[in-house]
This record gives structure tokens, C-alpha cells and sequence, in this order.
């Protein structure tokens, strides 16, 4: 074993519903494939990589939670083929320092590169290229998973039943050992960015839908405060990776260094937050201000179009003690007016979003359990805490259903487990699959038992003896 | 589980006939709620709250009779009961009871009862289950203590000095057990006009037990370690507490 099993208080990035479990962390696939065998413990258990997903996916109270960062090693790399073969703990950011020098990149990330590739394969992660590229799924060749009857390859050609399961099903069908990851060339390691203002929701969904395949990667961000005639005012922001001919000549001797800076970091945990409608008020009205009306053909480096966020290390702890919720859902084209619904009632809620995120998606894929379909996502960050911010979002949640969309669970903490079936409807045939790849339940996790995705073997109440 | 804004899904309840406890169950029944199960002295007391759960949709309503001052029977209770809900999100502790404070009736009987019923059996009941909240690395505790017990006073001394001790054993029981995952909150409501108190005149900041009961609500949602009904008693009781004992006493009622 690589670290003692210990007891740990685990939560997700939104920092809210902590539960203890046994953290241990296997050193090797071997190690791995062996606890999940139940060779050693009986316990319910879900694999975790970098805490990323908002909710309570990657955590297990009174069970095991496999910490899958060790197994970090990239397996093969083909840079002709464009492929790359690697562990599940290896995070986008290993990934982007391998790829990004020799001309490559990944097919689709997330808005940040601390996540694991586990990770993004278990929540079918979609990036701001989902209109083009769809989710991580599609660009795979194959993956290999722990189950408790041992190792299954799986691959959109060979029980591809599991796979699609697998993809999207958060964990609960096996433990991610492996995946080969098919790869975007690129010729730099910048961005050629286009960036406008939209005054209201109408304006934003209008720019957003037009001439949306002449960018490879598009995403508005909508003040989530704004209300009545501003009423999803937004700042758009729609790129594609510049050519070596983008670049003015002195840049073109080095055109993929990579430049990941070391980030600023939230120093303490403080006894407040620092998220509350004044201040963020003032910043969406700031940051709104600040954006040019129009500007194209801006030069970026990758990280800073892709990553903003991660400059400030724990920027979820500026939440405060409480946490948040991110409150991410989709409905299909012809549903706009529930996203102006959506919005009208978190604003007049004055339920402070630090910047929503709107896009567009395209096609849905073929995960059972994958959240993106055709049509418009909205994402808002939401501080805990307030009084009636759950049944706030229960009201949202029947909003989105009635239009026939569904909440993401990557970031959920609090759906009502009865809106599931309806908000998934490839839900049953999720759980036959599941039945058969662990039919005794061992893969569980505090989502899985909250919202009922699986049956659940019950966690000794006895001494856990790793 | 417990979910991102605090609503359990599972509870225990001991003193499963106690108003507030109901209040807060109906209002948790239309939350997240769905499986209950109610312990207490009286059954048809019981029966009636678990069909007016089951009537709120909460599709598993159990019930035991069970006496907190029977020591003996708690740690048997307490597995049982985490064995039939499967875990345990909630355990509410609402028992309580008067007793008596009147000098001319009152004897070592009758102390030690209240005594026991209000501290001794509440404490021995969550001590029962906290090897269960432990393994199962989540939950909440709420105990309903009383401003009764913040300053003790002569009118409720019995009672009063009773809810201090459960009061200061549940914030205790929190503070240990910071980091499992586990958390108590400890709620002080003033006068409340329930089927305990009726009969006895309404006190200042008097509140009807629905108030209570979404308030401790609120306290599940904002994570309030301890919750004061109304809010107000919170500074009134501070100043209190500073008044002279030679002034203190003269405090009617």
C-alpha cells in the first residue's frame, strides 16, 4: 500500500456535505483491481481523483474512498497516431505539459486542468468545443476497469454496452484503471479569441446560435444578477487555436511553449464568505463594464482562455464555511424561455451568481448517464446557506424537466432523487448494466445512495478493518 | 443522505409525540424525508404522527415504544433502529417534560424523574447511537434544550437545571466530534405554547411550536450549531445572565 488507509472527512469543490470514509490510496492497477475484488474489505466504495466534481460523487461515508492520483503514469504515447494511453489519475495539467510542446491536445477539457482523466470519463466531461466535438466519450478508443469480478476492456466496439455505461455512469460500474485518448493537433498554444457584449439573453442565444461553426470553442458568461431589460447581459467569448500564420513573426520560433504559471492561493479558509449579492454585484457590473463591446482576432495563451480559475488556487474556500452549489442544467433548442425563467427567478431571488456560464451544446452522445443534449446549458455557482435556496432550486429543477432537460450530477448536491428517471431516461438500462457488473453493490458513493443510482451495499457499522 | 442544503433524508425521532418534533417533520416531509422512524412512551400518540407523515408522502413511517429512562434498552434501540432506516441522516432528540419545581409536592422521586427524563435518558439515547453516526461518517443531531437551562430559575429550577445539563452535553457531543462528519445542533426555544405547556401562562417571546419547528429547519439549511427561538432570546438571555442573583430571583412566574 502507497499510504496508510485513513480516516478522512471528504467533500466535494462546493464544499458542502462532508462525510468520513477510509481513504486509501493504491499505488498500482494491481493494488487497485484487489480491493475493488473485496479481497481485503467489504465495504462500499467509489474511486476519487482531484475533488473537482461540485457535489458528493467522489465521496462514500462510513465506506472506502480509493484515492486513483497514484496511478499517474501516461502508458504510450503516439504522437503520429495522435493517441495517448494512460492511467486514470493522470490530470489534464500532466496531460497539457506532456501534449501541448509536441503539438497536441486534448480532445475536450473542462474549465479546469485539475481534473483527472478518470474523472472526465466517469462524469463524461464536455468542454466549450461540445457544439463541434461532443463529450470526452466520443474521443475514446478504449478503456479498462476495475470490477469486483476483476478487469473489463470495454471500448465503443466491444461491450460497448459497458462503455456507455461506464461513461457518465459516476464511477458506479467500475473503477477507471486505463483509457486511450485520442488527440486534437495544433499547430500553437494559443488562442485566436473573439470577444463581444451582449445586453440582454435574446442578443447572447442569437450571437451564440449564428455563425456558431466558425468557432471551435464558444461560451458566454452571463451576469446572473442582472434583471428586468439587462436581464442576461453577457460577455461572449469564442476562440480557435491560432495557426503558426496567426502569429506575428517574432512569436513564431517557439510557437507551443506552454506556460502554466504557478497560481495564487487562497491563503486561509475564511470564517466568512466573501461571495455574498453586494460583492458580487459589483463585480459582474465591473467585469461587464470592463469587457470590450467588440474586440477579434485577440492573441491568447491557452491557459488564461481555458483556465481562469485555476490562477486562484482554492478559490471555492472565498464561499466560506457553508460552501456552494453549482447549479448546471440543459434544455433542448426551443426551451429558451426556461432559461430566462431560470434566470428571472435567481435573480429575483438575489441568489448571488459569481458569473453564470451559457452555451450551447450540440448533439447528445451515447452515455446513458451523460448530461449534454442538444441545446442551451447554464451554470451558476450558488452560495449554501441562504434560507429557501433549496426549494428555490426544486421549483428550478421542475422548470427544467417539464422542458425536457436535466441537471448535471458531476456538479449536483441536492436533486430530489424522485426527478432522476425523468431527467434521464436511459436510466433504466444504466442500472441493468450496473446489475450486471457489480451486483452486489460495491461501487457506491453519497450521490449514488442520495439520488438512488444503484442498490447499495450497506456499510459496516463495525470497526473498518483495511 | 443529507443533501447540499441540509435536508436529511432519514430520521430517528425520540420523543416521536413531541409537537415540535411533528412541526419539523412535516415541513422536512416535503423537503428530502422519505423514510421515519418514531420512538416514544405513547403508541397511539405515535400512530397518529406516522399516518400524518405517511399522508405527507413519507413512503416509510416506523414506530417502537420506548422510554428513555429505561437505560438498559437504548443501546439495543439504537442499533436496531440504524439497521431498519439503513443510516441515519437525522436523530432528533424531543423528549422532555416539567416535571415539577414546586417546593410543597415536591420529593426525590419526583426530582430524579425529571432529572432523568429530561438529561440523563437524552444523553444515554444519543450516546447510544453515536458509534453508529461515527461509522457512518455523516448525520445530524438536533436536541431540543430550552432557554430553561440557559440561566435556571426558580419557577423551572428542576427542569431547568436538567435542560442545562443535556444543553451542555450536546455541545460537547458536537465539539467532539468535529472532523466525523457528525454535526449537532442545539435548539433553545423560549416559552412554547404546546401540549406541555399547556395549562401554564405564556412567558415573554412566547412562539406556537410551528415557529420552532422551521426555524430548526432553517438551522439544518444555514448548519447553525445552535438555534435561539425566537432569535431574540439570544441577546435577551445574554443580558440575563449578567442580571445579580439577588435580582434574578425576584423574577416572577
Amino acid at each position: 500500500m502507497n499510504a496508510a488507509p485513513r480516516r478522512e472527512l471528504l467533500c466535494g469543490w462546493g464544499r458542502s456535505a462532508a462525510s468520513a470514509a477510509t481513504l486509501v490510496r493504491p499505488g498500482s492497477v494491481s493494488e487497485l483491481q484487489d480491493l475493488v475484488a473485496q479481497e481485503r474489505v467489504s465495504l462500499p466504495m467509489v474511486a476519487r481523483g482531484l475533488g473537482r466534481s461540485y457535489g458528493d460523487a467522489a465521496q462514500c461515508g462510513g465506506g472506502l474512498v480509493l484515492d486513483c492520483t497514484g496511478l499517474n503514469r501516461v502508458l504510450d504515447l503516439d504522437i503520429g497516431g495522435a493517441k495517448v494511453r494512460a492511467e486514470a489519475g493522470v490530470s489534464i495539467d500532466e496531460l497539457l505539459r506532456l501534449l501541448v510542446p509536441r503539438g497536441l491536445f486534448p480532445p475536450v477539457t473542462p474549465g479546469t486542468r485539475f481534473v483527472t482523466l478518470g474523472g472526465a470519463i466517469a462524469s463524461d466531461i464536455h468542454g466549450k468545443n461540445h457544439h463541434v466535438d461532443g463529450t470526452v466519450s466520443r474521443h475514446l478508443d478504449c478503456l479498462r476497469i476495475a470490477t469486483p469480478s476483476g478487469p473489463v476492456e470495454c471500448s465503443p466496439e466491444k461491450r460497448d454496452d459497458v462503455f456507455w455505461a461506464t461513461c457518465g455512469g459516476m464511477g458506479l460500474t467500475g473503477v477507471v484503471l486505463e483509457a486511450v485518448l485520442r488527440l486534437s493537433p495544433i499547430e500553437t498554444s494559443t488562442m485566436l479569441v473573439d470577444t463581444e457584449r451582449a445586453d440582454d439573453l435574446d442578443a447572447c442565444m442569437t450571437r451564440l446560435s449564428e455563425d456558431q461553426n466558425a468557432y471551435r470553442y464558444s461560451v458566454a458568461w452571463v451576469d446572473g444578477l442582472a434583471a428586468g431589460r439587462h436581464l442576461g447581459r453577457s460577455v461572449l467569448t469564442r476562440a480557435n487555436h491560432a495557426a503558426l500564420s496567426d502569429l506575428p513573426a517574432k512569436d513564431r520560433h517557439d510557437p507551443l511553449r506552454l506556460d502554466l504559471a504557478s497560481p495564487l492561493r487562497v491563503p486561509v479558509a475564511p470564517p466568512i464568505s466573501f461571495l455574498t449579492p453586494r460583492t458580487v454585484s459589483a463585480f459582474n457590473e465591473m467585469w461587464y463594464r470592463h469587457s470590450p463591446r467588440s474586440r477579434a482576432g485577440e492573441l491568447v495563451p491557452l491557459a488564461s482562455f481555458f483556465y481562469p480559475l485555476d490562477g486562484l488556487a482554492g478559490w471555492n474556500l472565498l464561499y466560506g464555511p457553508r460552501g456552494f452549489t453549482q447549479y448546471q442544467f440543459v434544455v433542448p433548442l426551443g426551451a429558451e424561455g426556461t432559461v430566462r425563467a431560470v434566470l428571472e427567478r435567481l435573480s429575483r431571488a438575489r441568489a448571488a451568481s459569481f458569473l453564470a456560464v451559457l452555451k450551447r451544446f450540440g448533439a447528445e452522445g451515447r452515455g446513458h448517464l451523460s448530461f449534454p443534449k442538444e441545446g442551451w446549458t447554464l451554470a451558476l455557482d450558488l452560495p449554501l446557506g441562504p434560507p429557501g435556496l433549496g426549494v428555490l432550486l426544486d421549483g428550478l429543477d421542475e422548470l427544467v424537466t417539464s422542458a425536457g432537460g436535466r441537471v448535471y450530477l458531476a456538479k449536483d448536491g441536492r436533486l430530489r432523487p424522485e426527478m432522476l428517471a425523468s431527467m434521464y431516461p436511459r436510466l433504466a438500462s444504466w442500472l441493468e448494466i450496473r446489475e450486471t457488473l457489480d451486483p452486489e453493490g460495491v461501487f457506491s458513493s453519497d450521490l449514488a445512495r442520495r439520488v438512488g443510482l444503484g442498490s447499495v451495499r450497506r456499510p459496516s457499522t463495525h470497526k473498518v478493518g483495511v | 443522505m443529507i443533501d447540499a442544503t441540509g435536508m436529511p433524508q432519514t430520521a430517528v425521532v425520540i420523543g416521536g409525540t413531541s409537537q415540535i418534533a411533528r412541526d419539523t417533520l412535516l415541513l422536512l416531509a416535503d423537503r428530502r424525508l422519505s423514510a421515519v422512524l418514531l420512538a416514544g412512551r405513547d403508541e397511539a400518540g405515535l400512530d397518529a404522527t406516522a399516518t400524518e407523515l405517511r399522508a405527507r408522502g413519507v413512503e416509510r413511517v416506523l414506530t417502537r415504544v420506548l422510554d428513555v429512562t429505561e437505560i438498559d434498552r437504548l443501546d439495543a434501540f439504537a442499533e436496531s433502529a440504524a439497521a431498519e432506516l439503513g443510516s441515519v441522516d437525522l436523530l432528533f432528540m424531543a423528549v422532555g417534560d416539567l416535571g415539577t419545581s414546586d417546593l410543597d409536592t415536591l420529593d426525590a422521586k419526583s426530582v430524579c424523574r425529571t432529572v432523568v427524563t429530561n438529561f440523563a435518558g437524552p444523553a444515554a439515547a444519543l450516546g447510544a447511537f453515536v458509534a453508529t453516526l461515527r461509522a457512518q461518517g455523516t448525520g445530524r443531531v438536533v436536541v431540543l434544550s430550552s432557554v430553561a437551562g440557559v440561566r435556571v430559575r426558580k419557577a423551572n429550577f428542576v427542569y431547568g437545571a436538567a435542560k442545562a445539563g443535556i444543553d451542555g452535553f450536546a455541545l460537547g457531543l458536537g465539539d467532539a466530534l468535529e472532523g466525523t462528519g457528525v454535526a449537532v445542533t442545539v435548539v433553545r426555544p423560549g416559552f412554547v405554547r404546546t401540549k406541555m405547556t399547556s395549562g401554564l401562562k405564556a412567558a415573554p417571546f412566547a412562539v406556537e411550536s410551528p415557529v420552532v419547528a422551521e426555524a430548526i429547519v432553517r438551522g439544518l439549511e444555514t448548519g447553525a450549531g445552535v438555534v435561539w427561538v425566537p432569535p431574540m432570546l439570544r441577546p435577551v438571555l445574554a443580558l440575563m445572565r449578567l442580571l445579580p442573583r439577588a435580582l434574578w430571583r425576584r423574577i416572577p412566574g
